[in-house]
């Protein structure tokens, strides 16, 4: 046997370099990074080929992916739960072309948003794609279902979704590894219009997509990651999704609950699954990491009948993460006695590093905006945002990526002046770029402060995209040559950039101003390496 | 054999390398386990935590429940309170004293020990010091690794030979002081548990 030490992600990463997986392509985010990251510092990837690459945005991510599927090979495509909304167009028609080799969509959700703009559960988007969904409860599991989930891919023709969370993206468990399998051979569709979604195929393919949602529903059926276990007390049924099979069982020491139990870890789940639960118990109890999906379906639009308990009764909270200890209290245990936070302990939020480019940069800017007033300034996401919070209080948005330039740019629109957008180097290759085009084809007046710190800092420092580029882009794009302004952020350049940034918010169009200067944590780690070569040779 | 056990610090202060010598002890000694990260928005400088589980018998939550830890180790004085909620009734709290001051409204240290006195199980070091007398402050670490050690059920010198697994890439001097940290930390801790 086999055994290695892996975290959720780390198994779905080493599950796929032993399924025969021929490429992974994503864009970092929090908690799916690992997958990719793993697949890229594996030798054993690396010695059979296997294409492990980080991409300008989750959409360009699936779509390699989908194009890697059709060419007949095995591939997964990762991201977080928000990566999925930017690949939602490929995702959904993917659904309709099929694929060809097996194709994974990983979803890392984050419930209770550790690092996350919201909490939304992938399931939805699966269900409404009308896709299978796999859902661990385990590291095992997580390793055991890429195979599986290429399989169903394989066999059925579509993208298969694997949605994990935090908590198990990030923790660490025993997982026993199988015989690997080979990689794919070159292959081409059978059919030259399976991947043409002209509306004539479109439709012939959605009917194709939902013909087969009874065989998705069979397979849920007679999946091993579904399980019925019947128990002696039948005042109260157990409905346990994923993660929250966990937090059950550790509420028995024996794992032996006196409860009738269904653990649902493959979708679509039929009304078959649940019939035998919902008939014999007098009410029933659903667990899940999320939203109330399950719960939802079970309860129908009249809640009529069966008493059923979960996040929508609250029984459970509607938001947030689930844990053992909520679990408990839905179960009626009684509470232990803890002892409280003692008061003086004050939250220890995350700050900016010691000696980063970005507070050179803010400090420039919120000198030079003083005399126009606060709430000029729009953000976007990535170490940066932290700017919203003091000492600096610099920014007022940080919605989704890319977003800075489009709301700087709606808000000049609307007489905003001067409107600024802050975007990291990152986030301007990701969906940026659209939105200073747009700008700079109806003339609007904003500045755009471009973070260049050379990397994807806020994800654990990935490659930049654009690495050297952005003046490039920014003129390809029609920024005027003499409004790409670049400046250093340090603070003995403090009066010079304050001064740069000044005539820009002056200026009457767009103005493009890259503040370049690497993250102090790449640099770090760059110098470090080179030592450690410098002192091997 | 089951053990649970909360560790906690301050972003960079590395306590998952507490978590890696654990975690390569226990497994070492035939054991299940699991052990939840936090990575992302918590490593800047912000506060982190790692649920490190221990167990003869497959392990079910990935979470501690509250009130079922058997052992908070810190790095860090006030995160070490964080986290008391987690802490059984017959649990150990094992921290460094040394506050890691990052914030403008850090408490006042000395209410901190105050707080720290207040519970029955606990030892407080001054892991910086003892490191330096080791040999390099940077084993801080493995002093509060030495003081949690009688706690753990697990073999003194399998935790010895995960020192030596983790560290060993780094040269033999590295070992070599990470060692007498771990036992100068082990040694306070004796001392103390004798010393009710
Ligand atoms: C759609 C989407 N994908 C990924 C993320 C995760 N994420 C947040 S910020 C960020 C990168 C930021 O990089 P950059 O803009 O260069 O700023 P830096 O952190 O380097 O300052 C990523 C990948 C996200 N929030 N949303
Ligand atoms: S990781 Fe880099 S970009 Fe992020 S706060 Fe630290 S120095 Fe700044």
């Amino acid at each position: 046997m086999r055994t290695l030490l892996l975290l959720g992600d780390e198994a779905i990463a080493q599950a796929g370099i032993d399924a025969g997986m021929s490429g992974v392509y994503a864009y970092p985010g929090t908690p799916s990074t690992e997958i990719t990251e793993y697949v890229r510092s594996s030798k054993e990837a690396h010695e059979l080929g296997i294409v492990a690459k980080w991409c300008a945005n989750e959409k360009t991510a699936a779509e390699t992916a989908l194009g890697m599927s059709y060419a007949g090979k095995r591939t997964m495509t990762c991201m977080k739960h928000v990566g999925l909304n930017v690949a939602a167009d490929p995702f959904i028609n993917s659904a309709l072309t099929g694929t060809n080799g097996g194709l994974l969509f990983v979803v890392a959700d984050d419930p209770s948003m550790h690092s996350s703009q919201n909490e939304q559960d992938s399931r939805f988007f699966g269900k409404f794609a009308l896709l299978p969904i796999l859902e661990p409860s385990n590291q095992q599991e997580a390793y055991d279902m890429v195979f599986e989930g290429f399989d169903l891919s394989e066999r059925y023709k579509v993208p298969v979704m694997i949605r994990i969370t935090t908590r198990l993206a990030h923790s660490r468990s025993g997982v026993v590894r199988k015989t690997s399998r080979k990689q794919n051979k070159l292959r081409l569709p059978e059919s030259p219009l399976q991947f043409v979604l002209l509306p004539a195929v479109a439709r012939k393919k959605y009917n194709t997509l939902l013909n087969t949602i009874g065989s998705f529903e069979t397979e849920a059926l007679s999946s091993p990651f579904n399980s019925f276990k019947d128990g002696h007390d039948k005042s109260m049924g157990i409905i346990a999704c994923g993660l929250a099979y966990n937090y059950l069982m550790e509420n028995y020491p024996d794992r032996n609950p006196p409860f009738p139990v269904l653990k649902i870890c493959q979708y679509p789940a039929p009304a078959e699954l649940f019939r035998d639960i919902h008939d014999h118990c007098e009410s029933i109890l659903v667990l899940e990491e999320g939203f109330p999906m399950i719960e939802e379906l079970l309860k129908g639009l009249l809640a009529s009948g069966k008493k059923i308990r979960g996040r929508l009764d609250g029984t459970i909270p509607r938001a947030g993460e689930l844990n053992p200890t909520i679990v408990a209290e839905a179960l009626g245990f009684p509470r232990q006695t803890i002892t409280p936070i003692p008061s003086l302990v004050v939250p220890r939020p995350p700050s900016l590093c010691k000696g980063c480019p970005h507070i050179d940069s803010f400090l420039g800017l919120n000198e030079a905006i003083e005399s126009y007033g606060k709430g000029r300034v729009f953000s976007d996401i990535g170490c940066y945002t932290l700017a919203a919070l003091p000492p600096y209080e610099s920014i007022y948005s940080c919605v989704d990526m890319g977003a800075s330039i489009t709301m700087a740019k709606g808000a000049a629109d609307a007489g905003l002046k001067p409107a600024v957008a802050v975007i990291g180097d990152s986030t301007f290759t990701h969906s940026g770029i659209t939105g200073l085009l747009d700008a700079v084809n109806d003339h609007s007046t904003i500045t755009v402060i471009i973070l260049d710190n050379a990397t994807t800092a806020m994800t654990g420092g990935q490659p930049s995209a654009a690495l050297n580029r952005i003046e490039a882009i920014c003129k390809g794009v029609g920024v005027e040559e003499n409004h790409i302004r670049v400046m250093k952020p340090l603070r003995k350049q403090h009066e010079y950039n304050t001064q740069i940034l000044k005539e820009e918010l002056e200026y009457d169009g767009v103005s493009v101003i890259i503040a370049r200067r690497e993250c102090i944590q790449t640099l770090n780690k760059r110098m470090r390496e080179k030592f450690k070569d410098k002192t091997k040779s | 054999m089951k053990k649970d056990i909360i560790l906690a610090g301050v972003g960079g202060q590395g306590i998952l390398s507490i978590a890696a010598i654990i975690g390569y002890a226990a497994i070492e000694s035939g054991l299940y386990l699991k052990q939840a990260e936090v990575h992302g928005m918590s490593q800047r400088g912000g506060d982190v935590q790692s649920h490190l589980r221990l167990s003869s018998e497959p392990i079910a939550s990935d979470l501690i429940p509250y009130g079922k830890a058997d052992l908070i180790i810190s790095v860090e004085p006030m995160e070490s309170l964080r986290y008391l909620p987690y802490l059984s009734q017959t649990g150990w709290l094992v921290t460094n004293s040394k506050p890691f001051v990052n914030m403008t409204n850090y408490p006042n240290p000395d209410d901190i020990m105050k707080e720290l006195q207040q519970i029955p199980n606990s030892i407080v070091l001054d892991a910086e010091e003892i490191a330096t007398e080791a040999g390099s402050i940077k084993s801080a670490n493995m002093v509060i690794l030495g003081a949690a050690s009688p706690f753990l059920d697990i073999a003194y010198d399998n935790i010895e030979k995960a020192i030596h697994a983790v560290f060993g890439k780094k040269g033999e001097d590295v070992v070599a002081i990470n060692l007498v940290a771990l036992q100068s930390g082990r040694n306070i801790a004796e001392q103390s548990i004798k010393r009710p």
